[in-house]
């Protein structure tokens, strides 16, 4: 857990004095992402360099664990801070195995300890520690270097991390893949972060809270959802974007909107049974399965009125299937690209997982925007 | 590049086996080799003038680069620097006939001219490599918790040396080039021979200073150059792939 209390920091300049930091107070839970966000100069780095003292605070407290960090010196709360920075920082000078050993040598781990922890964290991002332990940072390419900052951060176990637009200089591609990396990797290492982006998106997909910071001030703190569906003032809502309704989409997965019980029949059933079973119900189509409860078409209920014979001959192709795990983003882009208004879930094994909606996606989005209204 | 270096290739080996056959039926060699005692004798001397202050130089320009490049000497170091820059205007057989004004004639003075002369490019390359280490990569020495020593050490001197390294090489350079004026106010060295040779219009006596003090310079840069490709790390080191 990282508290701040009243955290100030102000400059004298010969213009008189700037605030960079107003009396900030949050809170971060332990195992948690809060995400420091804002336009350039707005105070969000300065509040983050102030938890390590690289910047010191004018006035404030801040507690890590509920620990005031004023007692430790600057030295001994460095070494329980893991830090991240936009530039990397890999020291060139030392193999990759010397720069994830820094922090556990100096917390005077002995050195096969320490080498065998700096194997056991590149093994974790997916870096052959045989092939890695020994180069040197300039035989890396960008995203691999950038693994290696992260896990350098990590090397010694820090209950705290602080990252620093640690995503800011990979290409969109490599930034995607490494922040999914970093996800899977939270979601076991449970830290707790504090992390400065600029980038609504990369915000709303990384933090479990978003504080909005203007002028050295928090804005509004809150989880990515109540940012994106109900900013409180005009700053807040302009900041997100007039499309925040849209960003809110990468927040729900499939599964939350679908709905499990669509009606299923087997691809050798008869065309009488499925319009049947129709008629019993509201839906409008039943999606045709096969053995192994793979979806491989669907049939209407009108085509299904009337017809003998069996609906594998009646089912028409599905035009695409989306796995339970994607988020609405995609699944309302795989509607528009095949202009419909339902599409087929799987689960990891290709079986069919239920059935998503236009009408149940739009629902779920206003869900909010109704309760807000209605309170 | 690729091209002259085979010409360089073809051209120097013929050169010095013409040189070689007329320096041999004319005689010279043998008249040389009757200089043998003092070529031995004279180059020790030599030697010892070029490490002694060649090595003071870099004991003390090292510390001086670095002590310059800290930043609570950010306000002064260029008034420093400067003062440096006109000492190196300044030519060095003129650094050594006034050090010879202050401290009369032999060992010392050229030893104190010499080691003026070499400070230079020694205190500048330090300071110059350590303010180019990148700033973030001091941020992040000091955010993960190293101390300014920790810093210095194992972050901003490694990555510097390599143009620290520089510095050193044009010194001994500028050093050993130097080192033969040493004669002039009473060093000794092979300037010795050479000084003489020309006064007495002794083109033997000349060679016999002149050629191994081209060698000396030769041998230093080579071993400078070869320190360097060496000692420092794979990583900062653009010599090494």
């Amino acid at each position: 857990m990282i508290r701040l209390e009243n955290l100030t920091k102000t400059f004298d300049t010969p213009n008189g004095t700037v605030v960079a930091a107003d009396k900030v107070n949050m809170e971060v839970p332990s195992g948690e992402i809060c995400i420091l966000l804002g336009p350039s100069g707005c105070g969000k780095t300065t509040a983050l360099k102030m938890i390590n003292r690289l910047i010191p605070p004018s006035s404030g407290k801040i507690f890590i664990n509920g620990e005031d960090t004023s007692g430790l010196n600057d030295i001994e709360l460095r070494r329980k801070i893991g830090y991240v920075i936009q530039q990397i920082g890999l020291f060139p000078n030392m193999t990759i195995e010397e720069n994830i050993c820094v922090v556990p040598r100096l917390l005077g781990w002995d050195l096969k300890r320490a080498r065998a922890r700096a194997a056991e964290l590149l093994a974790l991002v997916g870096l052959e520690p045989r092939l890695f332990l020994k180069r040197y940072p300039k035989e890396l390419s960008g995203g691999q270097q950038q693994r290696v900052g992260v896990i350098r951060a990590l090397a010694a176990d820090p209950p705290v991390m602080l990252m620093d637009e640690p995503f800011g200089a990979i290409d969109p591609i490599n930034r995607e893949i490494i922040q999914d990396e970093f996800l899977k990797m939270q979601a076991t290492l449970k830290k707790t972060i504090m992390f400065v982006s600029h980038d609504i998106d990369e915000a709303v997909k990384m933090g479990d809270k978003i504080a909005i910071f203007r002028a050295g001030k928090i804005e509004q703190y809150d989880a990515p959802d109540r940012i994106l569906a109900h900013p409180v003032n005009a700053f807040v809502a302009d900041f997100v974007g007039a499309d925040r309704t849209l960003k809110r989409l990468r927040l729900i997965t499939a599964e939350e909107v679908a709905d499990p019980d669509a009606p299923v029949i087997a691809r050798h059933g008869r065309a009488a049974d499925a319009a049947a079973m129709l008629r019993n119900s509201d839906h409008r189509f039943l999606v045709v399965i096969d053995a192994d409860h793979r979806p491989v078409g669907y049939v209407t209920a009108e085509e299904a009125e009337g017809s003998s014979g069996l609906v594998g001959d009646l089912a028409h192709p599905l035009p695409a299937t989306v796995p339970v795990r994607a988020d609405l983003r995609a699944v309302v882009s795989e509607m528009f690209a095949h202009d419909t208004l339902w599409l087929t879930l799987v689960d990891d094994g290709g079986r069919f997982a239920g059935v998503v909606t236009q009408p149940a996606v739009t629902r779920c989005l206003g869900e909010t925007y109704a309760r807000a209204n209605a309170a | 590049m690729r091209k002259s270096f085979n010409l360089m290739g073809a051209v120097l080996p013929l050169g010095l086996f013409a040189l070689g056959a007329w320096a041999g039926t004319s005689g010279l060699i043998g008249q040389i080799g009757t200089y043998w005692e003092d070529i031995v004798y004279l180059t020790q001397q030599h030697m010892v003038l070029v490490g002694a202050s060649g090595g003071a130089a870099i004991l003390v320009g090292i510390p001086v680069g670095i002590w310059l490049s800290r930043p609570s000497m950010e306000r002064h170091a260029e008034t420093v620097m400067q003062v440096f820059n006109i000492g190196t205007t300044i030519p060095t057989l003129a650094v050594i006939a006034l050090s010879m004004t202050i401290l009369g004639i032999g060992f010392a003075p050229a030893f104190f001219g010499l080691f003026v002369a070499s400070l230079l490019p020694i205190v500048r390359n330090t300071y110059a490599g350590l303010l180019a280490v990148p700033a973030h990569l001091k941020e992040a020495a000091l955010g993960m918790g190293m101390t300014r020593g920790q810093i210095l050490w194992r972050v901003e001197l490694p990555n510097a040396l390599y143009v620290m390294f520089s510095g050193v090489r044009t010194a001994l350079a500028i050093n050993v080039g130097t080192t033969p004026l040493a004669f002039l106010i009473g060093g000794g060295g092979l300037g010795e021979l050479i000084f003489t040779g020309i006064d007495l219009m002794d083109t033997s006596m000349l060679l016999a200073g002149a050629i191994p003090t081209a060698m000396l310079a030769v041998l230093v840069d080579f071993l400078t150059g070869q320190g360097q490709l060496r000692l420092i790390p794979r990583g900062v080191n653009p010599l090494r792939v």
